[in-house]
This record gives C-alpha cells, structure tokens and sequence, in this order.
C-alpha cells in the first residue's frame, strides 16, 4: 500500500479519525484554560485535511511545494501556542496524538500494516519535530522582542535645559547598549541641536575596560559632531578602578553628581541665575 | 574631471559644502583646490560642512585632518560643521578622532564659533594699530 492508498484511508474515515484524535488530545490533557477547544477542533479539523491532501501526493519529501499547506498550518498553531505559553511538549503532543487512532485504522485496513505504520510514524515524527522547531523560534521571537523593548526602554534622553542634554544609565553596560545608548545620544544631539550632554552613570554598578572604552567612544563622537560631552556620577570605587585600570579619561570632564555637571553645563553656555528678589 | 566641490567666499572666511559621495580623486583635488584659495583670498578661516555626506572611510576621515593641519600652517582656522551621528560613530570606531579640528553641530554654531576663534587671534593685534576694533568686537560678541 502506498502513499496514495494512506491518503484514501485518511479520507474515508476523516469524522471518525477526527473525533478519536480530539479524544486523545483531551485524554493527554489538552490545555483549556489556554486554548477554546472549538479552535482545536477547527484545528484538527484542517490539518486532517490538508494531511490528506497533501499524502495523496507522496509522503516522502516534507520540503515539497505540495507539504507547504500542512507546514504553514503548524508554524501557525505552534506560534499561537508558544505565545499563549502552553508547553513545548503539549505542542507536539498535538500531532503525535494522531498515530494512535491512525495506527489502530491502518491496522484494521492495510493489507502491508507494519510497512504503513513505519511510513506513517516516520511522516508524523517529522511533522512533530516541525512543529517543536516552529514552537522554539516562536519563543525567540519574543525573547528578542523583549529584550528590544527592554533596551530601549532603559536608554532614555531627557532634555535638561534649552542645549543640555542628559543621559541617566542605569544597569549594566555591555557593548550592545553602549552603541544603542551612543546612537540615541548622537540622534538627540542632532535632533535638539544641544551643545552639552551630560552622561550620567550613577546607576551603573561596576567599570571595565570595555565600559570605559565605549563610554570614551561616545564622548569623542559627541565631540567629533561638535557636542561636548560630560560625565558624571563617577562613585568612588569606579573612579579607583579607573585608574586601577589605566583608562585615560583624555579631557573629558568629569563631575561627581548631575547637579554639578548640570552647573557646569550652564555656565558655559552663559546660563546664569538671578534669585528673586525676596519680599 | 566629472564634478569639483565649490569653496565659496564670505568675506574673511571660506565656505565649502560637501554635497556629493566623496571619492579619493575628489578628494585630493579638493585638499589642492582649498589650499590655493585659502592663499589666493588670505582666508582666516575655513569652515567644511559635511552635513550630507553619510558615507565616510579612512581616507576621508585622514583627508580632513590633512586639511585641518595644511590650513593651520597657512593660519587659517578650520571648523567641521554637521557631522551626521553614523559618520562620527565609523570616524571613532578608525581610530580618527580628528584631533585638533573644532566642530560645531551646525552651521549657523559654526560660524558663530569661527569668528569668535578669528577674533580672538585678532584681539592683539587690535590693540596695535586700532583699525580692525569694530569688527572684531561685533565678530566676539
């Protein structure tokens, strides 16, 4: 029996196949709280028949054109499922419910069961296996997502004064979000035309080398754009490992609060404040 | 020779825009062009905006610094004005911090910062013969 005849069984017995498998998936425990049952019904429903459409054309090859329906119907489901948050094994468990149903069919009616059962549990791992791999990059996705929304979230410029500009770090400092931070410094300065930006890194609990390099980097782009650039924040214990390390600091300007930086800053722009007269 | 960059002059000063994808060619002709008009017109000051270029290399980068140099020696002083962020964050990561060359984040700053640098030279010699006070003074303010 071929792949054809495989075909003819999964479309003679679709209504029965179909309620047996939403029966084992219910038995393996399917996840209701998560998913409407209708939706796995309508589900099963439609993967049995592009299965069945697409077997009747070989089962051999899962990377041809005619597998493509059933494939973008699992990246669908699986997706859904890694966003709800079900887990990767009730994911697969998905089709590998099927076999139990189509074996029990395939042994009542195939003239060559065991040769069948191999082909078809072959056909169901792949699609199983599929279905995980779907599963997986629907997780990245999100993870990268987050981790986008995380970083740029924690990287905000905020204008201090008409031409000061201040970027508070909070956080460790690896090389990707020093080039963010730098990138949004650089767009900022461009964008409100500032001449100071101050960098404050009060919130940053340890300095490496690396953190210094970068922090230098931003600091002479800044310059190279005509910003200048302050730090602040420095606590004692990064300023000692500062040196520790040999970081030359070159002549950029370093204050201990923001509060000093922010005076700085309005000094050299000829900012001046003048108290009120009391009354 | 295809295209030329134009140095424009206004007044005491040289203007040049840089409008087009810099090649090297464009380049050398440039460093030469601009070093005969700053002698020709006795320019105190040059000031390069390179607010359209958003492609920089190596060579581009030693090229401004080459000019930079050149026009210090002919006492002119030179200010790069509007650097986009992506060009100034590949001139750091050559290894080019153009060292010595003042910038000004756009041209308006940058004019203003030139004078100030021009006058500041002038103050004294204003003091000897008197005749450059009103226009030193109006350029420092």
């Amino acid at each position: 029996m071929s792949s054809t005849a495989i075909a003819e069984l999964l479309r003679n017995h679709e209504a029965t196949l179909l309620d047996v498998w939403v029966a084992a998936q219910r038995n393996a425990g399917m996840r209701l709280d998560l998913m409407n049952e209708s939706t796995i019904v309508t589900n099963s429903a439609e993967l049995l028949r592009k299965l069945t459409t697409a077997a009747a054309q070989g089962m051999d090859d899962l990377d041809a054109a005619h597998w493509q329906p059933v494939k973008t119907l699992l990246e669908q489901f699986s997706f859904n499922q890694s966003r709800a948050g079900v887990s990767p094994s009730e994911t697969a468990t998905f089709v590998f419910s099927l076999k139990e149903p189509l074996f029990k069919l395939i042994q009542e009616h195939s003239a060559e069961p065991l040769v069948d059962i191999w082909a078809t549990t072959q056909l169901l791992d792949k699609l199983g296996l599929y279905s995980i791999e779907c599963f997986m990059s629907g997780r990245e996705s999100v993870i990268r997502e987050q981790q986008e929304s995380m970083l740029e979230l924690s990287t905000p410029v905020v204008e201090l004064w008409d031409g000061i500009l201040a970027i508070p770090l909070i956080g460790a400092l690896d090389s990707n979000r020093t080039q963010i931070v730098m990138e949004a410094l650089l767009e900022k300065i461009v964008e409100t035309e500032s001449d100071i930006a101050i960098i404050d890194i009060t919130g940053v609990p340890t300095v490496d080398t690396m953190v210094a390099q970068h922090l230098i980097k931003t600091v002479t782009a800044a310059k190279l754009m005509g910003a200048q650039c302050i730090i602040s924040g420095i606590r004692p214990q990064i300023a000692a490992t500062i040196v520790h390390l040999g970081v030359e600091l070159g002549d950029v300007i370093t204050k201990a609060s923001l509060a000093d930086a922010f005076r700085v800053a309005l000094k050299q722009q000829g900012t001046r404040f003048i108290a009120a007269t009391s009354r | 020779m295809a295209d030329k960059i134009p140095i424009l002059k206004m007044g005491r000063f040289l203007l040049l825009s840089i409008q087009v994808d810099m090649h090297d060619q464009l380049a050398l002709d440039l460093q030469e062009d601009l070093t005969h008009q700053i002698v020709r017109h006795k320019a105190k000051g040059v000031l390069i905006d390179i607010s359209a270029l958003e492609i920089v290399d190596s060579f581009i980068g030693r090229m401004l610094s080459h000019i930079a140099n050149v026009s210090r020696i002919l006492d002119a002083k030179v200010i790069v004005v509007g650097m986009q962020p992506a060009v100034a964050i590949t001139l750091v990561e050559l290894g080019l911090s153009l060292e010595g060359i003042a910038t000004a984040l756009n041209t308006e700053k940058g004019m203003r910062r030139l004078e100030s640098m021009v006058a500041e030279d002038e103050s004294v010699g204003e003091l000897e013969s008197g005749e450059n006070a009103d226009t030193s003074a109006s350029a420092g303010d």
